[in-house]
C-alpha cells in the first residue's frame, strides 16, 4: 500500500486547516451558502434531506487495517455507528454534525486519509479493480498508475473548478472490473507489440441524463507520458465543455459534440505541447510508485488442503459462499474473500462499525492488514489462505457477512435513495429489500446464477442502473414514487446500456416484475446460458409481452 | 479602492479596468481595455500604458503577436467556480513565454488564490466586497504542490526521486 511521506501528510494537514477556516467563515456569515457549497463540496460535504453527509475518499479501493478501523471510531463518534460503501469505493457518514467535520478530517489525516475531491466540479477518486495485485487474470498491476494518477489529480491547481465532475478508472487484467467505458477517462493498462507497455484511452463514457458508452481517443499512450496526456485531455475539456448547462457540462457531452475524431485531434494537438515535459514519468519514478504495491510475504501452499476440501464436501453453505464469495488468486492456496454486504433489510453498501473492527481484525489474522472496497458495494479481504477459509466463513456469518450472494440478483448495487439523499425521486432501499426478500431462495437464486442488478433513485444514476443487466431507475410521477425497469446492459468488456422495457411499476409491482422477467429466463435459456446472455439472445420484446401481459 | 493583492501586500496602482467598450478614459490614463477595444486600438492615440483584459473564452493567438509588449494581461473570473482562467493563465506562461504581470478580475476570493498563483497570476484583484488583508492568507493555504505549473515547474514525484 502506498505510505505517506512527509509532503503528502503536510498537504492532507494543510488541507484540513483550509477547510476548517472555510466552515469558521461560513458559520460567522463571512462566506455565503453559495460560496461555501462548492468549497465544501470539494472536500466531500453534501448537505442532505436528515444531516450533512460526509464522503471520505479510499483511494482506488484500498485500505489498511489501521484505516478500517479509524473509519469504525468516527462511525461511533461523530455518526450513527454505520458508514455506507459507495460504487466509487468510498465511503460515506449520512450524520456528521457540520461543525465537527474538520475534527473528522482532522482524525482521518492521522491515517493518511482525507475528503479531498471526493464531490465537486473537479477529477474524483480513481478506482480501479478491486482485486488489483491478486487477480488470476491480471496481466499488469495498474496501481503504482493509480497512485501517480492520485497525487496529479489532488489539488491540481488548473482543475479544481472544471465544468462538471471527473471521473478516472483504471483496468489491468483481462477482464474489465472497473467499468471503465462509463467513466470520463478510463485507462486500459494494455501492452503493445513490441512488448511495451502503455494505456489505451478511452473518454466520454458515463451514466446519469445521458448514458453513453466511452470512445477510444488513442489506443496506445506510452505510459511514460501518462500525465501530459492527461493535463491535454483535462485542458480541453476545461476550456471547451460546457459550463451554460450542468446537464451538458460532462465531458461525454463535448465528446459527442465534437465528434471523437475532433476531440482526439484536439487533444493531440494539446499534447503536442506538453509531450516530453516535465510531467513526464521517467522509470525511477514509476518504480519509485511501484515499489509500494510489491507482493507481501506469501507463503509456499498447495492447493486444496484438507482444511478446506473437507468441509467443501461436508457443509452445502460453506460451499456455496466458497463458489459465490471467493475468488481465485495469483498465488496457490489463497483466495480473495468478499464480504457482502448485501444481506436482505440492510441498505445495500452499508457496514456497522462492529464490522468494520471485525473485518480490520481479520484483515490482520488471516491476510496482511489489508481490505479492498469494491465498486459493487463489498468489503474484499484480498489475501486469504484456503485452510483458513472454513474458519473466515464462520467468523463472517456471525457478523451478517457471509450472505452467499456475490454477484447473484440480490447483490444489488444501489445508491441510498430517497431515504437519505435529498436528490433523489424515489426511495431504493425498501424497493431493494422486497427484491431480495422475493427472491430468498439460495437454491433458486444459485440457478438463477450471475446477474447483476442496479438500482438509481434518480437519473444521476449513482447506482450505475444503466449498465446492469436488469436495472432501476427511480422515477417521480405526479409526486409518487414509481419504478422503471432497463434489461440488457452490462459492464465490463461488453459495457452496453440497458434499454427502458415500457411503462414504469408502482413501488408494490417491482418484485412480480421481477419474477415473471426471470421465470422466462429459466423457460427460454439455452444450457449453460447467462441471464444477460439470453437477454441478448432473444431481445426485449418476450420480455415487454411477459412483463406487461393482462393477468388472467 | 482597487483592493488589489500585489507581491504578497495589499496595494494599490495607477491601473484603471475599463470593464466595457462604451467606458471613456483619458490618453494618459493606465487602462486595461476589453480585448476587441484593444485589438482596434490605434497606439499613437494614446500616452498612457496600455493593457488587455481576457473573458475566459478568449482566443489567446490573437494576443501572441504583441505578447511582449504587454506589460499586464488581466484574465476576468465571472465566477469563482469558472475554471477557464487558469488553463488560459498557465497557456500564456508556458506555452507563449508570457513574461509580464498576470491579474485575476472579477469573482477573485481568497479561496481561490493559492491555485491562481500557482498557475501563473502574480497580481490579485480581490472583489470589491471582500477585503484584500483578510484574503492575503489564501496565498499561504498550501506549502508545496503535486503538479508541475508556473510556480513550481517541478513535479513533486521527481523532486521525490531526486532526494
Amino acid at each position: 500500500m502506498y505510505k505517506y511521506d512527509e509532503v503528502d501528510h503536510r498537504l492532507v494537514r494543510e488541507r484540513v486547516e483550509q477547510f476548517r477556516d472555510q466552515t469558521r467563515r461560513y458559520l460567522a456569515g463571512e462566506l455565503s451558502e453559495d460560496e461555501f457549497r462548492p468549497l465544501r463540496l470539494m472536500n466531500g460535504l453534501y448537505v442532505q434531506r436528515h444531516a450533512p453527509m460526509l464522503r471520505v475518499a479510499i483511494p482506488y479501493g484500498h485500505l489498511s487495517s489501521t484505516q478500517l478501523r479509524k473509519l469504525s471510531h468516527i462511525a461511533r463518534t461523530y455518526d450513527r455507528g454505520y458508514g455506507h460503501l459507495t460504487t466509487r469505493q468510498n465511503i460515506q457518514f449520512n450524520w456528521p454534525a457540520l461543525e465537527r467535520v474538520p475534527d473528522i478530517l482532522a482524525e482521518l489525516a492521522e491515517v493518511e486519509m482525507h475528503a479531498i475531491q471526493t464531490s465537486g466540479n473537479c477529477v474524483r477518486n480513481t478506482t480501479t479493480d478491486a482485486f488489483a495485485g491478486v487477480a488470476a487474470d491480471e496481466y499488469l498491476d495498474g496501481r503504482a498508475y493509480c497512485e501517480i494518477i492520485r497525487q496529479w489529480s489532488t489539488l491540481h491547481p488548473e482543475f479544481a473548478y472544471l465544468p462538471r465532475k471527473f471521473k478516472i478508472a483504471v483496468s489491468g487484467s483481462a477482464d474489465d472490473r472497473a467499468a471503465t467505458q462509463v467513466h470520463d477517462i478510463g485507462l486500459h493498462v494494455v501492452k503493445n507489440d513490441a512488448g511495451e507497455v502503455g494505456f489505451k484511452v478511452i473518454v466520454g463514457g458515463g451514466l446519469g441524463r445521458t448514458p453513453l458508452v466511452g470512445k477510444t481517443i488513442r489506443e496506445f499512450l506510452p505510459t511514460r507520458h501518462l500525465l501530459t496526456y492527461l493535463d491535454a485531455v483535462l485542458r480541453v475539456y476545461n476550456r471547451f465543455g460546457r459550463r451554460d448547462n450542468k446537464y451538458k457540462a460532462r465531458i461525454k457531452i463535448l465528446v459527442q459534440a465534437m465528434t471523437p475524431e475532433a476531440f482526439a485531434a484536439k487533444v493531440e494537438d494539446e499534447w503536442a505541447h506538453l509531450k516530453d515535459g516535465p510531467a513526464t514519468l521517467r522509470d525511477e519514478d514509476v518504480a519509485h510508485y511501484a515499489s509500494f504495491f510489491t507482493d507481501p510475504a506469501y507463503e509456499q501452499l498447495a492447493a486444496n488442503p484438507e482444511a478446506f476440501t473437507v468441509p467443501l464436501v461436508s457443509d452445502a453453505a460453506f460451499a456455496k459462499w466458497v463458489a459465490r464469495n471467493t475468488r481465485s488468486h495469483k498465488r496457490t492456496g489463497y483466495r480473495s474473500v468478499v464480504l457482502s454486504l448485501k444481506k436482505t433489510g440492510v441498505p445495500p453498501g452499508d457496514i456497522t462499525a462492529e464490522q468494520m473492527d471485525a473485518a480490520a481484525d481479520w484483515a490482520d489474522r488471516f491476510g496482511f492488514g489489508e481490505l479492498r472496497v469494491a465498486h459493487e458495494q463489498n468489503l474484499i479481504l484480498p489475501d486469504v489462505k484456503e485452510s483458513d477459509l472454513y474458519e473466515v466463513w464462520q467468523l463472517a456469518r456471525q457478523h451478517g457477512f457471509a450472505t452467499p450472494n456475490v454477484g447473484l440478483l440480490t447483490d444489488i448495487i444501489c445508491c441510498p435513495g430517497g431515504d437519505f439523499c435529498s436528490l433523489a425521486n424515489a426511495r431504493s432501499i425498501p424497493v431493494a429489500e422486497a427484491i431480495q426478500l422475493k427472491f430468498d431462495n439460495l437454491d433458486y437464486l444459485f440457478d438463477l446464477g450471475d446477474i447483476d442488478c442496479n438500482f438509481s433513485g434518480c437519473m444521476n444514476a449513482c447506482g450505475h442502473h444503466h449498465i446492469g443487466n436488469i436495472g432501476i431507475l427511480g422515477v417521480d410521477k405526479n409526486g409518487e414514487e414509481w419504478y422503471q425497469i432497463t434489461l440488457g446492459g452490462s459492464q465490463g468488456n461488453h459495457t452496453a446500456i440497458g434499454k427502458v422495457i415500457g411503462p414504469s411499476f408502482a413501488q408494490a409491482d417491482v418484485p412480480l416484475a421481477f419474477e415473471k422477467i426471470m421465470n422466462l429466463y429459466v423457460e427460454q435459456r439455452l444450457a449453460g446460458e447467462r441471464f444477460i446472455e439470453t437477454v441478448r439472445r432473444i431481445g426485449l420484446e418476450p420480455f415487454k409481452e411477459r412483463v406487461y401481459a393482462k393477468s388472467h | 479602492m482597487q483592493n488589489l493583492i500585489k507581491n504578497d501586500a495589499v496595494t494599490e496602482d495607477a491601473w484603471r479596468l475599463i470593464r466595457s467598450e462604451d467606458e471613456s478614459y483619458d490618453a494618459a490614463e493606465d487602462v486595461i481595455l476589453p480585448l476587441a477595444a484593444w485589438l482596434a486600438l490605434d497606439p499613437a492615440a494614446r500616452s498612457g500604458q496600455t493593457a488587455v483584459w481576457l473573458a475566459p473564452d478568449a482566443d489567446l493567438t490573437v494576443l501572441w503577436p504583441a505578447l511582449a509588449q504587454l506589460p499586464l494581461i488581466a484574465i476576468d473570473f465571472p465566477a469563482f467556480t469558472d475554471g477557464r482562467g487558469y488553463s488560459l493563465a498557465r497557456l500564456l506562461r508556458e506555452r507563449y513565454g508570457y513574461q509580464g504581470e498576470l491579474r485575476a478580475i472579477g469573482d477573485v476570493q481568497r479561496d481561490q488564490l493559492a491555485y491562481l498563483a500557482r498557475v501563473g497570476f502574480t497580481v490579485f484583484a480581490i472583489r470589491d466586497d471582500r477585503p484584500a488583508e483578510a484574503a492575503l492568507d489564501g496565498l499561504r493555504d498550501f506549502s508545496d504542490q503535486y503538479q508541475a505549473t508556473v510556480l513550481q515547474p517541478e513535479p513533486l514525484f521527481k523532486r521525490r526521486t531526486q532526494r
